[in-house]
């Protein structure tokens, strides 16, 4: 199994200037990149929030061969969309006539476009969380929300939910990889066959997670109640959201390249 | 590799076993290191080690769950990862308990839970029902728990169904990962004894990983040291406990009674080196006192 090699959503820890930034500033101008990548409705105009991202993989000092290796699971996305236009995107010029169908100019230029899209919207996405230990990260979502909670809106809880989540993900896959090698021990097959034979081969790994599942979610929340969790009120934190200096910074630079796209745009 | 004098009551043979986890990433780790061993038919086998020393990569090897990096499994003569052999059919044959066995229990009722194995084998419904009952009357097993769902039973009675799951497809060899692990002494005593029975009264070869030396010494016949995925020892009982300094020294525990024997040495009384079993401590001992 090869869950482990899914780099998308991974924390490196280190401590380059963007691992320094404030998760809320990080979590927002995340926003504002989509933004400015939907923004960009030219080649000239998408080449802009490209280069920013080159140079953020180089300001936190991760391999730009992460960029590649995130490509993977999204592959079947890339394909899939890349095909629907190519085949669908109608046009003036000709380029390919197979009878059934005919490709246009345009058609290959949005498929490029498209996908160029797509990657630079996941890579860009993935440096929040490369940079960013998960929880600050629901940290920096419970201080976005928190606005939120005068108008009785769980912010805390679904921090907290997204926390406990977090963490057990690495038990629950490494439990999955535990409970398959058990079945397969005894015989199953789990990676033969048609997808219904496939299905029903999963239920012996299935049932048994589900009851771990449920037993650790029942035992952890015993364990905070006995330490008297209440949930978020009067709760004060261990470690402190600061902005600084580099987060205005960052903002400024993101904020002229939104207004450069629109030039660019425009022109 | 001279795979061509194979004896044929060689049961298990690994040559020169070596097992990388996350290879060609920068968490690469060595967990098996050139182990080569053999384990003859019938034979019941302790393995020890330290936490971490590669007990359970090393195992995984013996059914074709895991694939090493380097070296060869050979299983009843046949080398497993040749393409003429069939990697189902080991694990038939090699019965493979991990630790805390009863987490893979996920049947409605007991019976179906133990029938999972030899339905996979593709066996008719009489021989299914043939082996449930054997399996289960060889862990100690009430027909009546038969009917109820594996997950009202206890944490000890759990675990000898698991077991019972893979005692029924009748393997010629059986691996036990912590058989006892997390059991009250009476739970231990009953699983390790069952085993033992079996082991017994079928002929079947035995590998089993403990911690607890006195449960090794009390079952196998020969013990398997491992010490940082490379094999340390792999001799009788008898010589391991002749030299037990060895033992400590890489941070394995001794059998209490070795440790009585020790403790009585430092006291001036000498009854000599290789006393594992309580009889023969106590031979010694009224050995001793007869002559003063
Ligand atoms: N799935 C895995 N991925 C990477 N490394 C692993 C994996 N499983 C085990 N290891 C590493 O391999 C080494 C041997 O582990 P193994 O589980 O075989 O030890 P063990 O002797 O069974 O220990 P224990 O007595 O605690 O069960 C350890 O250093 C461990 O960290
Ligand atoms: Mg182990």
């Amino acid at each position: 199994m090869n869950l482990k090699d899914i780099t998308i959503g991974q924390f490196f820890p280190g401590d380059s200037i963007v691992h320094r930034m404030d998760g809320r500033f990080k979590l927002v101008l995340s926003f504002l990149f989509i933004i400015i990548l939907f923004t960009a409705d030219n080649f000239r105009a998408l080449f802009i929030p490209c280069a920013f991202i080159l140079m953020a993989y180089t300001a936190c000092e991760i391999s730009y061969v992460f960029i590649f290796k995130n490509m993977r699971p999204i592959m079947p996305i890339l394909i899939f969309t890349g095909i629907i236009n190519l085949f669908f995107v109608g046009g003036n010029e000709v380029l390919w006539d197979l009878g059934f169908v005919q490709i246009y100019l345009e058609g290959v230029r949005t498929c490029v476009f498209v996908i160029i899209r797509i990657v630079a919207l996941i890579t860009g996405m993935s440096i929040v969380t490369y940079t960013t230990s998960p929880i600050t990260l629901t940290d920096s979502i419970e201080s976005l929300l928190s606005p939120l909670k005068k108008l009785n809106f769980p912010a805390h809880e679904l921090a907290m939910m997204m926390t406990i989540a977090l963490r057990f993900i690495p038990t629950l896959v490494e439990e999955t990889d535990k409970i398959m090698s058990a079945q397969k021990a005894r015989g199953a097959s789990l990676d033969t066959g048609g997808i219904a034979k496939r299905a029903k081969a999963l239920i012996p790994v299935l049932i048994p997670l589900f009851i771990s599942a449920f037993k650790r979610a029942s035992e952890l929340a015993t364990a905070m109640e006995c330490r008297c969790y209440r949930g978020g009120e009067g709760r004060t934190k261990m470690r402190q959201l600061k902005s600084s200096k580099i987060d205005y910074l960052v903002s400024v630079l993101m904020l002229c390249t939104l207004g450069m796209v629109i030039l660019v745009n425009i022109a | 590799m001279c795979r061509g004098v194979v004896k044929i009551n060689r049961v298990i043979q690994t040559d020169e076993l070596t097992h990388k986890y996350s290879l060609g990433t920068p968490f690469e780790s060595t967990a098996v290191d050139g182990l080569s061993f053999s384990v003859e038919k019938g034979e019941f086998i302790g393995i020890i080690g330290h936490t971490g020393s590669g007990k359970s990569t090393l195992i995984q090897h013996l059914n074709g769950l895991l694939k090493p990096t380097d070296g060869y499994v050979i299983i009843n003569g046949r080398d497993i990862w040749s393409k003429k052999v069939n990697i189902k059919e080991i694990r038939f044959e090699v019965g493979l308990v991990f630790q805390y066995s009863e987490h893979q229990l996920f049947e409605e009722t007991v019976f179906k839970d133990i029938a999972f194995g030899p339905k996979n084998m593709g066996l008719s419904q009489e021989e299914i029902e043939q082996r449930v009952l054997d399996a289960a009357c060889a862990m100690g097993i009430d027909e009546s728990w038969l009917s109820r769902s594996p997950f009202d039973l206890s944490g000890g009675e759990k675990r000898r169904v698991a077991l019972a799951g893979v005692i029924s497809m009748r393997p010629t060899v059986l691996i036990l990962d912590e058989p006892a692990a997390g059991l009250d002494p009476q739970g231990r005593k009953t699983v390790l004894s069952k085993i033992s029975q079996y082991h017994k009264s079928s002929g079947i070869t035995v590998l089993l990983i403990s911690h607890s030396m006195d449960d090794i010494v009390k079952y196998a016949d020969k013990v398997l040291v491992m010490e940082n995925g490379k094999l340390h020892s792999f001799e009788t009982i008898e010589k391991v406990f002749s030299h037990s300094h060895n033992l400590e020294k890489i941070g394995l525990d001794l059998p209490q009674t070795t440790k009585i024997a020790m403790r009585l040495k430092e006291k001036g009384l000498d009854l000599g080196d290789g006393l594992y079993t309580v009889s023969k401590l106590a031979q010694k001992f009224l050995e001793r006192i007869g002559k003063v």
